[in-house]
């Protein structure tokens, strides 16, 4: 058989131009990716569209009020994870190398079991990996995490602000003392994140902590109310996901356990959370870090730009304005954001990951940013840096009227300085199992 | 004491909803010999529907009327475009098409609805009352009532009317039936009708309690271990397994959980109908197979 050399050569020549635009360094004239390991199909769809859809609208508003980032335009492309891990790291390694040359700037999975499969990965790729308001609480130390970003809340400082809050409506945190508290938690690695951290408060203030597991997905819990009913505490913490929160309230409420005394967590502050469960829902508290509505500058403009010109990304408009559209406009701020900062420094040209994760480490918004950005109110006051990769670790309190949700506190500070060594003895843990030396970030520029 | 029977009532209650889903497994196997995997499926999306319906404005029973014409139509399609091709295969595979009829019913029941969460109030209060101190609520009382009734009427209907008779003798040998001149698929599609009928009435319960939203579908599996012990040819067993599961469970949660770790109430019906598997393994309602070797 007679090879033809130059063909050979053509085609190598061919698959090597190939190799080059797919390559995460490769850019394109002016477009910066951003890979979307959404859900909107399966089980916790209704939280994905919202957290998506919010996302998407945001970036599209930059582009259509802004032209992008310093003309840089924001491009995206989804890739459906139905919430299932291993689709989340095949659509990360589909993803990750970005879109028509434009280098993907961070991935942004909303599920703790994806951010946990691709976190390794994510510091081998150079990608920076979001988990705005959930994640591994950890990773908060960037000096050990250098890519991986819990923004604005972690898990362990959830449930301190709940706590502060639960002292505060007691009358002081030295009232705490002999209190009852019940915690119902999703039994899974999520819902048990931060049952450590609950019994340290417990010791610490000395209130009497009860931890109830509720098996997966939650659509039964006669048994763990009962057990609430029998045990008569002064408040129950919702630490739920899905189908477990309006079941909790419903069977609250059959077992005679007043709502307006259960706090639900960050993933049981939505509308879905609290319209199923009907009159039982009445006075149910949460806590969020952003309040629903839309009445925010950057909200208006939204709809001004994006939903009124039909490029919303949402099916159902009435969805605009709610908790988990909001939380996607949020992280869709703070990404642009990161990028902005980052194009400060860089050049205002698309950005590779480690130069987009710069940006995250120097996000700096105070209200004078906030406002800048039509998010006073909206997003809480945030520094990030080296070593803290959470920034805000602050939350309001909202109550739930039956239709609506109310805000009802300012916001209410965890104790940080109380949970940074804890975290730190977690993170260097983690390094030294791992064989990772952490950055020196007084070093860091 | 008092606790103690509170928790047991409470299961009772509970067990009696796991019956209303084991109900429509039931009558597909009786009648067809198909484990029906899609029968969860068949809960969202008849429950979906109709809450979709209603806030579209329609009436409660229009809303109604039209889900169960809708669920007809989807058992027709079932049984034209899937069960007729495969009659006589073996039951491996005709499970393995309802377990992908399950996927395409979620997948389809999301597109055409989409995927939010929501409301469904049948206007019964869930507020508890005291009866001898313990605490009851109106809408398990109804769910009972329910129950009781859907049991009363598909006995009289499997044992008393010739529909019902013939379709005992297509679960026995399709074949046979067939060459005595039963319309086999005139049964598959009304026996798949009334287990739309049964999903439409335990996705309306379960919806009001959950809210309608993809978690329906798994209440499957709660009614597996119920099928397991009740036997899966009798109707009369979905309850008696429902009731057993149900405060089983509640009890086990309550007093052997804290000694192993709490969560317990998942997994727990499992072990009891693994036990019975060993002991009986038709379950206490079902019909012995004797087959001649």
């Amino acid at each position: 058989m007679k090879v033809n050399i130059n063909k050979c050569a053509g085609l190598v020549l061919a698959l090597n131009l190939a190799l080059v635009a797919t390559s995460p360094n490769a850019r394109a004239d002016g477009e910066q990716y951003f890979p979307l390991q959404s859900y909107r199909i399966g089980p916790y769809a209704a939280g994905g569209s919202g957290f998506f859809g919010g996302f998407i609208d945001y970036l599209q508003y930059v582009n259509l009020k802004e032209g992008g980032v310093n003309n840089v335009k924001l491009t995206w492309s989804e890739c459906e994870t139905e919430y299932v891990v291993e689709k989340g790291v095949e659509c990360y390694e589909r993803l990750k190398h970005g879109l028509n040359g434009a280098p993907a700037a961070a991935t942004n999975p909303l599920s703790v079991g994806i951010a946990y499969a691709t976190l390794d990965r994510s510091t081998a790729d150079k990608l920076p990996l979001i988990t705005i308001n959930h994640g591994r609480t950890d990773s908060t130390d960037g000096s050990v995490f250098p890519y991986i970003f819990p923004l604005q809340l972690n898990p362990y400082s959830e449930v301190s602000a709940i706590i502060n809050y639960i002292g505060t409506e007691s009358g002081g945190l030295e009232k705490l003392k002999g209190k009852k508290i019940v915690t119902l938690y999703h039994g899974s690695p999520y819902g048990k994140e931060t049952n450590g951290i609950l019994e340290l408060l417990a010791k610490k203030y000395g209130f009497k902590l009860t931890l109830l597991e509720v098996p997966h997905p939650g659509n039964e819990q006669q048994s763990q109310w009962l057990n609430i009913r029998r045990i008569k505490p002064d408040w129950v913490i919702l630490r739920g996901w899905g189908v477990m929160n309006p079941v909790a309230l419903k069977t609250a409420q059959k077992t005679g356990f007043p709502a307006d005394h259960i706090i639900g967590n960050i993933w049981s502050n939505s509308e879905d959370d609290a319209a199923p469960a009907g009159n039982a829902a009445k006075g149910f508290i949460s806590i969020t870090t952003h309040p629903s509505g839309t009445n925010f500058p950057v909200l208006q403009d939204i709809d001004k730009y994006v939903i009124k010109a039909s490029k919303g990304n949402l099916e159902d408009a009435k969805r605009f304005g709610t908790v988990y559209y909001n939380l996607g406009v949020v992280n869709g701020i703070l990404n642009v954001e990161a990028v902005r900062v980052a194009q400060e420094k860089y050049g205002k040209r698309p950005l590779t990951g480690e130069e987009v994760r710069w940006g995250f480490e120097h996000i700096h918004l105070d209200d004078k940013r906030l406002a800048e950005l039509g998010a006073l109110g909206l997003v809480q006051p945030l520094k990030l840096t080296c070593s803290d990769h959470e920034g805000g670790g602050a939350v309001r309190f909202q109550q739930w009227d039956g239709s609506k949700w109310n805000v009802i506190s300012d916001w209410v500070q965890a104790d940080r300085d109380l949970l940074r060594p804890i975290i730190e003895e977690s993170s260097h843990k983690y390094a030294k199992e791992k064989g990772i030396t952490p950055r020196d970030c007084s070093k860091e520029s | 004491m008092s606790f103690f029977f509170e928790v047991l009532v409470g299961g009772l209650l509970a067990g009696v909803m796991y019956s209303l889903v084991a109900i429509g497994f039931v009558l597909i196997y009786k009648a067809s010999g198909v484990f029906n995997f899609a029968q969860g499926s068949m809960v969202l999306f008849s429950a979906l529907t109709f809450v979709s319906l209603l806030e579209r404005s329609y009436p409660f029973w229009l809303a109604f009327v039209l889900t169960l014409l809708i669920m007809l139509v989807l058992a027709w399609v079932i049984e034209r475009w899937v069960l007729r091709k495969l009659v006589n295969r073996s039951p491996i595979t005709l499970f393995m098409a309802t377990l992908g009829l399950s996927y395409i019913i979620e997948g389809l029941a999301q597109s055409l609805w989409g995927a939010q969460v929501h409301g469904l109030d049948l206007g019964i209060n869930d507020e508890p009352f005291e009866v001898l101190g313990l605490l009851l609520s109106q809408f398990d009382l109804f769910a009972s009532a329910v129950a009781g009734s859907l049991v009363i009427i598909l006995s009289l209907f499997f044992n008393k009317t010739r529909t019902g008779i013939a379709l005992r003798a297509v679960a026995d040998d399709p074949l046979a039936a067939l060459a005595v001149g039963i319309n086999l698929q005139r049964l598959w599609l009304i026996v798949w009708g009334v287990a739309g009928f049964v999903g439409l009435v335990a996705g309306l319960l379960w919806g009001a309690r959950l809210g309608v939203q993809f978690s329906l579908s798994l209440v499957v599996l709660k009614a597996l271990p119920v099928l397991i012990i009740g036997g899966f040819t009798s109707i009369t067993g979905c309850i008696v397994g429902g009731l057993i599961i149900g405060a089983s469970e509640k009890l086990a949660e309550i007093f052997i959980g804290p000694y192993l770790g709490g969560g317990i109430e998942n997994w727990f019906p499992y072990v009891l109908a693994m036990l019975f598997l060993l002991v009986r393994p038709a379950g206490l309602f079902g019909e012995r197979q004797i087959e001649r070797v």
